[in-house]
């Protein structure tokens, strides 16, 4: 059960990654960790990615891997221009102080 | 042998430095324990054999974005806000949503455990390394994919750019 690792051992670990990475861009107040939050999201289907791919030695899945990458650090990039912009205008960073548009 | 206690290894960095990062009251110190998932990330890909993913992995990941993120931590100044409460008010009802989405997943992945028991791996006449045949396929038939991707990092530069800056 624990000791062959196999392709079922990587997807456990992605899931569990996946879960907490929900949680804390769920539950966090402050948008810096909530971006880091979605950077261990991404994180965890990179590892299902190459883990497939090694397992059925097809390159797609290490190429579909690079592809997240590259759109994860183009996301950080955007994500956090923004919350100099909003930083910059609002004095703030935490997700439930950001009620302009509440009713 | 070795490979399995590497992996409990990575796995042990991955899922700890993650909750100690969801959990930690200091961003610096959240961005610091993303450091230690990340590595731990990088480790798997070194097992499965990716080893350009693990070069990009450390270097992009831990060299360009936690860099970037410490600099906006460093940027917004933070004291006030590290004494105020970590989690929103509706903390409960988030958690209540992650509690169904890691049902929804164990029971996919219970319902599916027999499409996991696989032939063995099929050993393809390997030409070459990883890295290799990884160019070999990216820039022959994922060439236009590939060019797209870098229209979208220029965007995402000119972007942010214009996001940050204070009069354009």
């Amino acid at each position: 059960m624990l000791y062959p690792i196999t392709t079922i051992h990587y997807v456990i670990l992605s899931a569990a990654l996946l879960l907490i990475g929900t949680v804390g861009f769920l539950t966090r107040r402050n948008i810096v960790i909530i971006l880091m939050s979605i950077e261990l999201i991404l994180n965890a289907v990179n590892i299902n990615l190459v883990a497939f791919s090694e397992r059925f030695q097809a390159m797609e899945g290490q190429i579909f891997a690079i592809f997240v990458i590259a759109v994860a650090v183009a996301e950080a990039a955007v994500g956090l221009g923004i919350l100099i912009a909003l930083f910059r205008n609002r004095e703030t960073v935490a997700s439930d102080e950001i009620d302009l548009l509440k009713w | 042998m070795v490979s399995a206690i590497l992996f409990y290894l990575f796995a042990l960095m991955i899922l700890g430095g993650a909750v100690l990062m969801v959990t930690r009251r200091n961003a610096v110190h959240a961005a610091l324990w993303l450091v230690v998932t990340l590595l731990g990330v990088a480790g798997v890909f070194l097992l499965r054999s990716a080893e350009f993913l693990f070069v990009v992995q450390i270097m992009l990941y831990i060299g360009g974005v936690v860099l970037l993120i410490l600099f906006v931590i460093m940027l917004v100044n933070l004291d006030a806000e590290a004494r105020q409460p970590r989690f929103h008010r509706q903390w409960l009802l988030a958690l209540a949503c992650a509690v169904v989405v890691g049902a929804e997943i164990v029971y996919v992945l219970l319902s599916g455990l027999e499409a996991f028991r696989l032939a063995p791996a099929v050993t393809a006449v390997q030409t070459g390394g990883s890295t290799e045949r990884l160019a070999d396929v990216l820039f022959s038939e994922y060439l236009l994919p590939f060019e797209i991707a870098s229209i979208l990092l220029l965007v995402a530069i000119v972007g942010s750019v214009v996001m940050a800056k204070k009069r354009i």
